[in-house]
């Protein structure tokens, strides 16, 4: 570790809880307000480079200088449980150039902007059932299990060919690698959620069906892919696809719910859907930290920067919640502007990695919220907003649960 | 020589098809159908697009699109 790092008189721990849906902790904001690059420690004592300016946070995850290979030691692990194999080794999240962009390559067809739209009625669809759902048990519902968590699950499963019946099954197991309360138990859920990929996958080279992963087969018959790399990528794509979406859709509720002017100008169609949506990424920043990479090669940043050297095996994470909120990129970055429609946030991340299923998670969270609010006009928090919990498990900013009526 | 537009070009080998500059400038851009990366449908276009496009090249992930001046002599 260098000695900058080691030597940090004050390095503030690293993450903290949200206790609001949306307003980060006091402690990022005194964070931000020191610059762009700060040094924090992480729950093992750990001290690495916390990013929370937005140019610097670009620079830096262009710069091929920096390694997402979480299988070594330098990677900076954020929770205990992530310490496990299952969260270690993580194809195309957890690899580097050459091997990252084979992977990449391969799915990009599958997740382009094009493809993602195609899939809008059928997202369509499959929101307004649950909707039916919600409106025939209602006048009140979970939106967590009833709306969040079934959506992302709905469409993954639809969009990779996994059978919908396991759904249940796929929401605990992902939901057990990431959010486990420690290594052993996200361990088990991991070793679980392959097994039951592995098998998956055996069927589909035999007689591939018309979904992601039976599409990929034809790279396991060609010998680009082996049958094991394919069951690794479906593992994460399940991974990535459902908590974060479903996480999400109950923070951009609370959030439209408790600002109901900039609501009713997103119910009127006064603002564009994808526009509102677009703020709700940048407001929220589900994911809390963007990035988290270690240093292959000294960097040495300018005098913007005080000159500081970024060291070989530093540890780097950037604050999507603060990079988010930027003074220099937003005005009034604390605030929530429906019409703001800003794309330059880090909620999908930057550089090689950024998020693969943008498209497909903008297109989940249009469908949404448009359904929800045009379907249930009168939607109102079913609890006292001061009583909503914030899921202390995981990494992920979201709700344990988000009771609504109307 | 005399500037008369913009020159748009992009780099497939670096794209990763994030399709921000799809959405950021759509008259421009677009994601081909076989890879999945970006294709430019409008190589010269008019100079009232200049702001869209260099937001969508600030916002590529993948720092894969170029932009200069289209000079002519």
């Amino acid at each position: 570790m260098s000695s900058a790092l080691a030597d940090a008189a004050d390095a503030p721990s690293f993450p903290e809880r949200r206790t609001c849906p949306y307003h980060p902790p006091e402690s990022y904001k005194q964070i931000g307000a020191r610059g762009p690059l700060n040094k924090v420690t992480l729950w093992n004592g750990r001290r690495v480079w916390l990013i929370t300016g937005y140019e610097l946070a670009r620079t830096l995850l262009t710069d091929t200088r920096l390694s997402a290979d979480r299988t070594r030691q330098e990677y900076p692990t954020m929770a205990p449980h992530l310490e496990a194999q299952a969260a270690r080794k993580l194809v195309l999240v957890g690899e580097d150039p050459p091997l990252h962009d084979k992977h990449r390559r391969l799915l990009n067809p599958e997740f382009s902007l094009k493809r993602a739209r195609v899939l809008q009625p059928d997202i369509q669809r499959i929101i307004d059932e649950l909707v039916d759902n919600i409106l025939a048990i209602g006048p009140g519902a979970d939106l967590v299990p009833e709306y969040a968590m079934p959506i992302p699950s709905r469409v993954m499963s639809a969009l990779l060919g996994v059978p919908y019946e396991d759904h249940d099954f796929f929401q605990a197991a992902t939901a057990g690698v990431m959010q486990a309360r420690d290594q052993a138990q996200s361990q088990a859920a991991g070793t679980e959620l392959a097994q039951y990929l592995g098998k998956l996958v055996d069927a589909e080279v035999r007689r591939p069906s018309d979904g992601i992963v039976g599409r990929l087969t034809e790279h396991v018959r060609s010998g680009e892919l082996t049958q094991d790399e394919l069951a690794q990528l479906t593992m994460v794509l399940m991974i990535a696809g459902l908590e974060t979406t479903s996480s999400m859709i109950p923070l951009g509720v609370i959030t439209l719910l408790e600002h109901p002017e900039q609501l009713a100008e997103f119910t009127s169609g006064e603002v564009p859907v994808p526009t509102a949506v677009e703020e709700l990424l940048r407001f929220l920043a589900v994911t809390d930290f963007g990035a988290v990479r270690w240093i292959t090669g000294d960097i040495e940043l300018g005098p913007e920067y005080g000159d500081e050297v970024i060291r070989t095996g530093d540890g780097i994470v950037v604050s999507s919640t603060m990079a988010n909120r930027d003074p220099g990129v937003h005005h009034d970055p604390h605030e929530f502007d429906i019409s703001r429609g800003n794309r330059q946030h880090l909620t999908f991340g930057y550089g090689i990695h950024q998020c693969l299923g943008q498209n497909l998670a903008r297109l989940q969270l249009e469908i949404a919220y448009r359904t929800l609010f045009a379907r249930i006009p009168t939607l109102r928090l079913g609890i006292a907003s001061e009583d909503i919990r914030m899921r202390t498990n995981g990494t992920m900013q979201g709700v344990e649960r988000l009771p609504v009526e109307w | 020589m005399r500037t008369v537009g913009i020159r748009v070009t992009a780099d497939r080998e670096r794209c990763i098809g994030a399709g921000l500059c799809v959405l950021t400038a759509p008259t421009v851009f677009e994601h081909d159908d076989t890879e999945g990366l970006v294709s430019i449908v409008d190589e010269d276009p008019p100079p009232e697009d200049a702001r869209d496009l260099k937001l969508a090249q600030e916002l590529c992930p993948a720092r894969a699109i170029r932009i200069e001046p289209n000079t002519a002599v």
